[in-house]
């Protein structure tokens, strides 16, 4: 690409849950627009747009991102897992379920965002501490919950996942 | 808010960059992570004609030991908060990464970008004055090292011209009689602190010398504390009346910025508890080892 400039419309590919999506967009457009009006994977929401409400969390290779801050021409070409990747079939991802039973969610607007960044701990540390359940989710706002049906879901959902 | 429309880079090497950055100047604006830029664009407070992304640069993304530490710019920081080489050679970096905003900021926030940035109450700034880092700034023109006690300037204003690229943060191994220390406090773990603090020190024969003490969030900058830092050199291992003493002396000619979170009373006095603090529990440590 070089020292050439990349103005207007380009063709970006990404990899969603497996499956493969090339849109146009311009290279302003950020990853979490990409996903939802280029992709019409509409799990991904957007609160704030500046990085503070975590809503927009998604998976690129793996590691947790704020899609909002992230432009897709940026990760062109990278795996990118949304919410609309963890339930298998007619089942329900184990933390899905756990947020479900635990009453983990009321609204269900910021739950994508943390429905990732819960699977995500539970796979770096597959028994977390109330402390580091804690920090791993301060990026996350609920304005619904209240916090401690998400906290029981994570300690349930790492139940699960355990057995 | 969507950000304004920008003609895109993306360079494949530093000699790349630093052309594009002599041919735009000040209209452009590099994009490492994003974490810091994005937002301000998001906001429209930032509105770069040109934005040049360096992920796709090679070879400034490594972090090693060897002879001294050297963090490539586009080292993400979760990268350097996980690697052992980094941890065993100067515990401090990783002890403030962990504060460093939540963790999937911290997955494409770098760290030079931090350092770029120089948000006052960023973290990484605070930690290379506390370790006498400097960085390595490119340009078409050619390199040199800023040091870190001339590099922060102001309010997200640093010592780099607009041509210059940071590309490299080096950091003197700290020796091993280094007694080292990172706090802050902000109302969410991730969030800006209010205030912080990251401390070195040598002790040898139970005599303190070359105390580092750097603040954030209580300036314009990171600054260091440097009556503070004379005042605790000469001194043996201080009791917690001295720890008192030496946050107290920090703080007094503060005049920290305020806002909806804290008054500028308020992050005074919390800059000299933060300071007192992180001097006797790095102490106490050292005590029980
Ligand atoms: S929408 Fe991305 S963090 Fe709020
Ligand atoms: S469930 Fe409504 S915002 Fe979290």
């Amino acid at each position: 690409m070089s020292t050439k400039p990349v103005e207007g419309l380009q063709a970006i590919s990404v990899t969603v849950n497996g499956e493969d999506y090339t849109a146009l967009a311009e290279p302003r457009m950020l990853l979490s627009d990409f996903l939802r009006h280029e992709c019409g994977l509409t799990g991904t929401h957007v609160g704030c747009e500046q990085g503070v409400c975590g809503a927009c969390t998604v998976r690129v290779d793996g590691a947790i991102v704020r899609s909002c801050l992230t432009f897709a021409i940026s990760v062109a070409g990278s795996k990118i897992d949304t919410v609309e990747g963890m339930a298998k079939a007619n089942e329900l991802h184990p933390v899905q379920a756990a947020f479900q039973e635990e009453h983990g969610l009321q609204c269900g607007f910021c739950t994508p965002g943390f429905l990732l960044t819960v699977q995500d701990l539970l796979e770096k540390i597959p028994s977390p501490t109330d402390q580091e359940i804690r920090e791993h989710l301060s990026g996350n706002v609920c304005r619904c919950t209240g916090y401690q049906g998400i906290m029981a879901a994570v300690r349930s959902a790492a139940q699960k996942m355990q057995t | 808010m969507k950000p304004a429309p920008f003609a895109y880079y993306q360079p494949d090497s530093i000699e790349e960059t630093t052309s594009l950055l002599a041919e735009h100047g000040d209209d452009a604006k590099i994009l490492a992570g994003g974490q810091s830029l994005i937002p301000m664009m998001n906001l429209r407070l930032a509105q770069p004609a040109a934005l040049i992304d360096i992920s796709k640069v090679p070879g400034i993304a490594n972090a090693e030991v060897n002879g001294e530490i050297r963090i490539g710019t586009m080292s993400r920081q979760a990268n350097v908060l996980d690697s052992p080489e980094i941890q065993g050679a100067a515990p401090l970096i990783p002890e403030a990464l962990k504060w460093v905003g939540h963790a999937a900021n911290r997955n494409r926030g770098t760290f030079g970008g931090s350092i770029a940035h120089a948000d006052a109450a960023a973290e990484l700034p605070a930690v290379l004055l506390a370790l006498s880092g400097e960085v390595v700034a490119k340009s078409v023109s050619g390199e040199r090292r800023i040091g870190a006690d001339d590099f922060f300037e102001s309010y997200l204003t640093t010592a780099l011209s607009s041509d210059e690229l940071l590309c490299e943060v080096l950091i003197p191994i700290p020796a091993p009689d280094t007694i080292w220390g990172f706090t802050e406090f902000a109302r969410r773990h991730g969030d800006f602190a209010l205030a912080g603090v990251a401390f070195t020190a040598q002790l040898s024969d139970g005599k303190i010398s070359a105390a580092k003490i750097a603040l954030l969030g209580v300036a314009d900058r990171a600054i260091r504390a440097v009556n503070a830092e004379n005042a605790l050199n000469g001194q043996s291992i201080p009791d917690p009346a001295t720890c008192r003493e030496i946050g107290s002396l920090a703080a007094v000619e503060l005049d920290p910025p305020f806002d909806q979170h804290g008054s500028s009373e308020y992050r005074k006095d919390l800059a000299a508890t933060l300071v007192s603090r992180v001097i006797d529990q790095a102490f106490e440590e050292r005590k029980i080892s």
